[in-house]
């Protein structure tokens, strides 16, 4: 025989088990429900991405603008190309703009910056599929450790 | 003729696990197969989830409690080391969601519900209530199996949940108010390094497969106990083990497929 009771125990129970999920998702996880935001793609060349991942950020003076959503590697050139996907609210960046791989903090995850270039008559604004042509690679500490100790050496001679 | 001997000693201990493991098959396709129809064999499933999920509800809230709480205060002291407290959140809540969440539920369920649901299914079984339910025939795998089965999978995952949510409170708890972890800082890192598909969702995966395994090792070793208190005593015992070994086990395929890469 079932009990109002039970019944009621477990009604509760099966609803505290979907908050608890309801409150994982949407405030630890942090998904937004709008996830279907009007996107725009942009492709940039680069010598060596570092440590840059799939869903790294693209930030303008630390603001999220954007993701990166695909990492290849030119067949013919032979450098990897990086694409990503720009929120359509931020589609105002002039073409002369610049992308650089930076590190947040001394050890910390790598992400897109991006520097808004000039404008000017004949500039025009980036747009879905255009191509970012002044990019900077990552800082790579063991190239720079070795560069150190080069010039070092090299002084001592 | 000793070799011979043991060579076939060995090829019947093969034939005997093969032969559990199909009887135990048998059993899980049949309680899954007869679905009961929803007006009479509902009732029955919120009476288990009632015995299963309810009951088990206080012991897992309690023990994530504690169980973030512990690993904030062993995470703060490394991390202190090296200055960088504020990454305290995402540690508590990734090893929460990706590990600890669904595997302490499920060993906590086995030990609490599981050992429970051999006792009374191998109760049932010793008593010849079973025998009883088949002469009327009402299936048994229908009346008594199915119920508990689907109960137990509906049950691991919510409890799961809640595992996880009280165990990153515990964290917040530590973190936060004792150690002075900046709140701002501890939820933004928190939420900026977990991802609904990865974390989340794998962590569901795990917990409705370690309801399955749990539920199944437990039913199974009632349904084939040996019908006298020493066998159920034995049966009881061995739920426990072998769910909890085989949800190790489980979870480290799991993880393999899932972070393994």
């Amino acid at each position: 025989m079932l009990t109002r009771k039970v019944e009621l125990f477990v009604g509760l129970f099966l609803l505290t088990g979907l908050l608890a999920f309801c409150v994982l998702v949407f405030n630890v996880a942090n998904v937004e429900l709008k996830s279907s935001k009007e996107t725009y793609t942009l492709r940039a060349e680069f010598n060596n991405i570092g440590g840059l991942k799939v869903r790294s950020p693209v930030k303008v003076g630390g603001v999220v603008v954007g993701r990166v959503s695909k990492i290849t590697l030119d067949n013919k050139k032979l450098v990897p190309v990086v694409t990503l996907t720009m929120d359509k609210e931020f589609n105002q960046f002039p073409e002369t703009s610049s992308l650089s791989i930076l590190t947040s903090g001394l050890l910390g995850e790598q992400f897109l910056g991006l520097t808004p270039g000039f404008m000017d008559d004949d500039i025009e604004m980036l747009a879905d599929g255009d191509r970012v042509h002044d990019t900077r690679s990552a800082l790579i500490l063991e190239d720079l450790i070795g560069q150190l100790l080069y010039s070092v050496s090299s002084k001592d001679n | 003729m000793g070799v011979v001997s043991r060579v076939a000693d060995l090829g019947r201990v093969a034939l005997d696990v093969l032969a559990g493991l199909g009887r135990a098959g048998l059993m899980l396709w049949g309680a899954i197969i007869n679905v009961p129809n929803i007006s009479k064999g509902l009732p029955l499933v919120v009476k288990q989830i009632y015995v299963l999920g309810v009951r088990s509800m206080v012991i897992i809230i309690v023990s994530g409690l504690f169980i973030g709480m512990v690993l904030a205060l062993q995470g703060y002291t490394v991390l202190a080391d090296f200055g960088t407290v504020e990454s305290l959140g995402p540690m508590v809540a990734l090893s929460l969601l990706r590990e600890l969440g669904p595997v302490v539920t499920a060993l906590l369920f086995a030990g609490r519900a599981g050992s429970a649901l051999t006792a009374e299914i191998g109760l049932m079984k010793s008593t010849e209530q079973l025998s009883s339910l088949e002469m009327m025939a009402i299936d048994p795998l229908r009346q008594v199996i199915a119920p508990r089965f689907w109960a137990g999978v509906i049950s691991v995952p919510l409890l799961t949940m809640m595992f996880c949510l009280v165990g990153i409170l515990g964290g917040h708890l530590v973190g936060v108010e004792w150690k002075g972890i900046d709140s701002g800082s501890f939820w933004s890192i928190l939420q900026a390094s977990i991802e609904w598909r990865q974390d989340i969702v794998n962590c569901l995966i795990k917990s409705a497969l370690f309801g399955v395994v749990v539920t199944w090792i437990a039913l199974y070793r009632g349904y084939e106990v040996t019908p006298n208190p020493e066998g159920i005593s034995k049966a009881t015992t061995s739920t426990v083990v072998q769910a909890s070994l085989a949800v190790l086990a489980l979870d480290f395929l799991l993880t393999a497929i899932m972070f393994g890469q």
